[in-house]
């Protein structure tokens, strides 16, 4: 084995690195220039996308015995999930110095999740899977405590922290029954040995598959496994509920696609009435709770529970369509909530967290521009044409129509005309309300020209979905 | 050639882009050297192409640009189909654009929305080469409501005067009327063909033509026929054809420049072209030839008698540009549809020429509009002058200038269609067309005496300010004048009868007058001298020259007269035949007491009383009641998740 | 003789004492960690006796990579315990409620 062997895993090895330099370096930086610690994280996250695009090998790979894997599906959800932390590290960077909270923490645990979801990402077995895993948990269930004089963000974390356990419990033993029944943990072997003795496709084996779909549902936050969702959402400082709300589902998306389509696709028949179930009571639960909010990151925490239920209902379509569906949805999903997250965030400062949906009131008076950039967030969530999440939907919607199912397809038509109205909730607030709040916004101009592009983004992948469509196609196949 | 195609779309857009978001940024000149240049490089690229797709027997384009989504196998596509007719329309648009974008530097010269004004025309030049370059329905039905919406946002450009809203309100309904019918007529094509490209609609023409469709209570009607017909109700709305007419008239509300390109020589030839590009599809059906034929000949004649009762000089070139509409589309309802594109094109000179020279008076006049008020202006405008005299004659289709050539060409054409079983319709059209030329000849030089010669009506101190408009404004005069004069002399021999169109018109071969007509031409002087003796077109077009000056200039006390002894008549024209009164009395009326009914009963009491609030309130309620699951207990958070995977396991043991 | 089948009922029954403390447990934050813990062994269990029936090492590693995660796993828990009970002067599992429905 030589050191060209681990090219394909350069970029974690590289940004464990630059973790590992960036924590030192913020040891010797004052509380006064910690923006410099910001600088040099955002450093690393540009140098981790260049690693990624310039490591690739020309062909998908595998290394490390087959744990590892290198395939353009991965190349695409790192640079992804890099570009969406960059995103969110920006968005925090002027809120935490405004409420005095810029620490090193933040970023080097951020790095750290990174790290974990790109572990995951690229994971061939169920070890480097769980590594990956435990390494973006433990990154998160610290980010949430992240605020420590916060006595409901040291509940949120407790509680995520206890759940996520369960789940991960649960997984491991889901995994261990898997690997007993098929004397491996790698999925191509997994996938291997049970097209070779289809009468390893029987209860034990089910039985470890259940236990991993809990882990997987609980990791995307899917009804039943969605309650720590709401509470870390409106529990967590705003940036580390930005966090959370994004690149982390790259992961989860990862992680099905990983577990249940290449390593356990013999079991397909079975774990599609499992994860349908699930997708359909994630749908329905999160749309209608969400309506009964006030808390704008709980109503968002909802809303994410229902777009779950849209991935989760594209994998469960079951062809390659499918998970390109359910891959355009997240990529696209995941700018639209950095974006209404960020959003969030620019609205808060020192004294006053902008939680409340109602103080989105009047926002149109205030700044026309970022109100429309909010608009074009939440007419992206609601699917509303032409925005992009609009094309999303419909992807999706066909998909399933393809696979047989038009129950399914009308049950999401009328989740998105229920889901609809919470999003316009916040759009009339801010349009067709007074303000209550008349105070200026004090995000820096960097910040507010990436929110811009965001919101634009939002607007012109709708626009023009196509070579993204193409491309997500493209990495499936 | 597709970088030339894809530049000559974009420069104006992005032109009106740049113009319209930062107007105040580039400032008044900077809006319009833009603009203009924008305009300009289309109007070259564009003569480029014509070059090349003529002259230089360039082939035919057809392809597709970007595909914005695919449904169900239905493409739908943005692309360009760049043939002669294409390019022919291309050129003149462009150059009338051209044109008028340059006099609305003088036109518009104080006006507080400057910028704006450049950026709309810019969009609608865009918007009209969509339209005229697309391969599909789809492209088309865009540009035919962008270029709907440009007129609409241009007619009420000067939004604080009530009359401008009214009218662009008009314009904006009326429309609709003709898009219902547009949209149909685009619906029942997929339906048919399940395509929205011109090219495999085509191809399939034949097939739909053996289909029935059944309409109104199951009776069969020919499914051509139906879709023909519902295509040219969109026309007609475009096009302004009686009965859905009545909103080009007061569209004279917007700035004149914008009537001169909009509303009289290219956005309302819209409706002229569509049917021309769908001829295909026309050509296979008889019955929605002769309703074309009919609406035209109605539209061509009783349209004209309105212009002769006119007395605002912009609402006189409108009564004008309807009757001149009809008259391409009596032309199209003879099959010779090069005739009514070669109107068309003459018709675009001619009248923009007409529009921009009464602009010009207007200025001259301190925005004066009434031709009573006018009079002996001769003297103190001699361009203005000369331009509109050589436009008045091409209109009125005297010998040698553009409008004789386009317009005795048509006559002949109808007077030659002959296909059986429509005697009444063939003797309506032709003597629609015959009577039309005289009455054409009467308005114009009504309008012409009465603000030219004769006494000086004017004010004195309006009159002491009459002078000649600046450069800005006659250059265009003069450039369009020069093609109004003498455009047809050239082009009546290649476009009209030297098979110029080729393959994108399609004749059934018992149908072409024109190659009749061709038969018997040889050369334009030869034509010309012809037409002394051919029929009585000519005669006509003298004797209203005759009758107009004999009566608004020899004897100006005799039309008041002659309004009097025949109040009746008088009275019908001066209401335009009532469909003002019928259209917003009877139909706008009727659908507001319609529409309440529906609002306060329908609307109000069962859907937002019972169906939407009420599903609202229960899914409200549900709302509240599925949060309390959310106790906010860990240990209920495990339990949920315990359970769900005990029942998970239970039905796995149950599936074995 | 004890053979796989009783190394699999013993870890099945860890597994469900672990998961039944954690949801009738109601009082102490603390006890909740120990049952996280016994989840982990239980699947250690598990793990074991698989790798020793299928004569299979992986199973082993594995089961040092998850007491290596279960030790941070631990320390993180028990930070967060920390943290929450400085600001709430409670472990009590009842009154962690404030976020709800």
């Amino acid at each position: 084995m030589t050191i060209s062997d681990f090219l394909p895993a350069a970029p974690e090895i590289s940004l464990l690195c630059s973790i590992c330099a960036v924590l030192l370096i913020d040891l010797f930086i004052s509380d006064e220039k910690r923006v410099v610690t910001f600088w040099l994280a955002l450093v690393a996250l540009l140098l981790n996308i260049w690693v990624v695009v310039v490591s690739a090998p020309p062909d998908p790979t595998t290394i490390f015995d087959g744990s590892y894997i290198y395939d353009p599906l991965s190349q695409v959800l790192k640079v992804a999930a890099t570009a969406v932390v960059a995103l969110g590290f920006f968005y925090a960077r002027d809120y935490l110095r405004q409420v005095g909270m810029l620490k090193g923490e933040f970023f080097v645990l951020g790095l750290f999740g990174l790290l974990g979801i790109m572990i995951m990402i690229s994971a061939g077995s169920l070890l480097t899977m769980y590594l990956g895993l435990e390494t973006l948990s433990l990154a998160l269930y610290a980010l949430v405590a992240f605020d420590r004089e916060s006595p409901q963000a040291a509940e949120s974390a407790m509680k995520y922290f206890v759940l996520g356990a369960i789940a991960s419990g649960a997984l491991l033993y889901g995994i261990s029954w898997i690997y007993g029944v098929t004397g491996s943990l790698k999925f191509a072997e997994i996938s291997q040995s049970i097209a070779v003795r289809p009468e390893l496709n029987d209860v034990p084996l089910w039985f470890g598959m259940a236990f991993l779909v809990v882990g997987i549902a609980f990791k995307f936050g899917a009804v039943p496994f969605h309650m720590w969702l709401p509470d870390v959402y409106q529990g967590a400082r705003s940036p580390v509920t930005l966090y959370i709300a994004s690149a982390p589902k790259l992961a989860a998306l990862a992680l099905i696609l990983r577990v249940l389509v290449d390593g356990l696709e013999g079991l397909h028949g079975v774990w599609q009435g499992m994860v349908m179930v699930i997708a359909v009571l994630s749908l329905v639960i999160g749309n209608v709770v969400a309506i009964a909010q006030s808390n704008i990151k709980r109503m968002l925490g909802y809303s994410a529970i229902a777009h779950v239920g849209f991935i989760l209902l594209a994998v469960f379509a079951g062809s390659e369509a499918g998970y390109a569906a359910s891959l355009f949805y997240t990529l696209t999903y995941v700018i639209m909530a950095a974006g209404a997250f960020g959003m969030v965030l620019l609205l808060s400062r020192q004294g006053f967290e902008a939680e409340a949906i109602a103080d989105f009131k009047g926002l149109n008076a205030r700044s026309p521009w970022f109100a429309l950039m909010m608009l074009f967030f939440m007419f992206g969530m609601a699917g509303v044409p032409p925005w992009v999440g609009f094309f999303a939907k419909l992807n999706v919607i066909n998909v399933v129509l393809d696979a047989g199912f038009p129950g399914l397809a009308i049950l999401m038509v009328l989740a998105s005309v229920v889901g609809a109205y919470y999003y316009l909730r916040v759009v009339w607030y801010m349009y067709f309300e007074r303000a209550e709040d008349k105070s200026v916004f004090q995000a820096g101009r960097d910040t507010r020209a990436l929110l811009s592009l965001n919101g634009l983004a939002v607007l012109a992948l709708g626009i023009a979905p196509g070579w993204l469509l193409a491309l997500c196609l493209a990495v499936i196949g | 050639m597709q970088t030339i195609h894809l530049t000559i779309v974009l420069a104006p857009l992005l032109a009106a882009i740049v113009a319209g978001l930062f107007g105040k940024q580039i400032g008044r000149a900077g809006a319009h050297w833009l603009t203009i240049l924008a305009v300009g490089l289309s109007f070259v690229l564009s003569m480029v192409v014509l070059k090349d797709i003529y002259w230089d027997g360039g082939a035919v384009e057809n392809y597709s640009v970007y595909t914005w989504a695919v449904s169900d196998g239905l493409r739908m596509e943005v692309g360009f189909l760049i043939d002669r007719l294409t390019a022919l329309m291309m050129v003149v648009v462009t150059f009338v654009s051209f044109m008028v974008h340059i006099y609305t530097i003088g036109y518009m010269h104080d006006d507080p929305g400057y910028q704006r004004f450049f950026s709309y025309i810019s969009l609608f030049t865009f918007s009209m080469l969509m339209l005229v370059m697309s391969n599909n329905f789809l492209q088309l039905f865009f540009g035919w409501e962008a270029v709907g919406l440009v007129s609409y946002l241009l007619i009420g450009f000067w939004f604080k005067r009530e009359s401008a809203i009214f009218a662009n309100l008009k314009a904006f309904l009326v429309n609709r009327v003709g898009d219902f019918g547009f949209i149909l007529g685009i619906a029942a094509i997929v339906m048919f063909t399940n395509s929205l490209d011109y090219m495999t609609v085509f191809g399939a023409a034949g097939d739909i033509a053996r289909q029935d469709i059944a309409v109104f209570g199951g009776s069969p009607w020919n499914a051509m026929s139906v879709i023909c017909i519902l295509l040219f109700i969109g026309a007609m709305g475009k096009s302004a054809q009686a009965p859905l007419h009545v909103w080009l008239p007061d569209s004279m509300e917007g700035p004149t420049p914008i009537s001169a390109l909009i509303h009289a020589a290219t956005m309302v030839t819209a409706g002229i072209f569509m049917v021309a590009r769908m001829s295909p599809l026309f050509e296979l059906s008889e019955t929605a030839l002769a309703v074309v034929l009919v609406i035209g000949s109605i539209t061509a004649f009783f349209m004209g008698l309105l212009g002769i009762v006119q007395n605002d000089i912009k609402r006189v070139v409108a009564y004008s540009t309807l009757s001149q509409l009809g008259y391409m589309t009596v032309a199209l309802g003879a099959s010779a549809y090069g005739a009514a594109i070669f109107h068309l094109m003459t018709h675009a000179f001619f009248k923009a020429l007409l529009f921009l020279a009464a602009g010009s008076v207007i200025i001259a006049m301190h925005h004066e509009q009434d031709i009573r008020k006018m009079g002996g202006i001769r003297k103190y405008m001699p361009i203005t002058y000369w331009t509109s005299l050589v436009g008045s004659l091409a209109l009125i289709g005297f010998p040698g200038f553009a409008g004789f050539f386009s317009k005795d060409a048509l006559i002949e054409a109808v007077r030659h269609s002959h296909w059986e079983g429509q005697g009444a319709v063939y003797w309506i059209a032709y003597l629609s067309v015959l009577l039309g030329v005289f009455v054409t000849a009467l308005y114009s030089f009504r309008m012409f005496f009465l603000v030219f010669h004769g006494k000086e009506r004017m004010d004195e101190h309006t009159r002491s300010h009459i002078h000649e408009t600046p450069a800005v404004v006659t250059v265009p005069l003069v450039l369009l004048a020069i093609p109004s004069a003498v455009i047809g002399w050239f082009t009546i021999g290649p476009v009209l009868f030297g098979d110029f169109f080729g393959p994108s018109i399609f004749v059934l071969p018992g149908h072409d007058v024109l190659a009749e007509l061709g038969a018997e031409f040889h050369g334009s002087a030869q034509f010309l001298a012809h037409s002394f003796t051919a029929g009585p077109a000519f005669y006509l077009a003298a004797a209203g020259v005759l009758v107009a000056w004999f009566l608004y200039l020899k004897r100006p006390d005799l039309p008041e007269a002659i309004a009097n002894r025949m109040s009746g008549l008088y009275t019908l024209l001066d209401r335009k035949y009532y469909f003002d009164e019928l259209w917003i009395n009877g139909f706008a009326a009727g659908g507001r007491r319609l529409g309440r009914f529906l609002w306060t009963r329908g609307d109000e009491l069962i859907i937002d009383g019972v169906l939407v609030n009420g599903t609202a309130n229960s899914v409200g309620r549900l709302a509240g009641t599925l949060r309390h699951l959310q106790t906010g207990y860990l240990y209920h958070y495990a339990f949920a998740m315990i359970i769900a995977l005990t029942l998970f396991l239970g039905w796995l043991l149950w599936l074995q | 003789m004890i053979g796989l089948y009783h190394y699999l009922t013993i870890s099945a029954i860890l597994f469900a004492l672990a998961v039944a403390g954690i949801f009738i447990n109601r009082r102490n934050l603390i006890v909740l960690l120990m049952c996280i813990e016994l989840v982990l062994l239980a699947v250690n269990f598990n793990f074991v006796a698989f790798s020793r029936y299928l004569g299979d090492e992986t199973g082993q590693a594995f089961v040092f990579f998850i007491l290596t995660v279960a030790a941070a796993e631990a320390a993180i828990g028990l930070a967060i315990l920390v943290v929450l009970f400085r600001n709430r002067r409670s472990i009590n599992v009842q009154e962690l409620d404030s976020m709800k429905g």
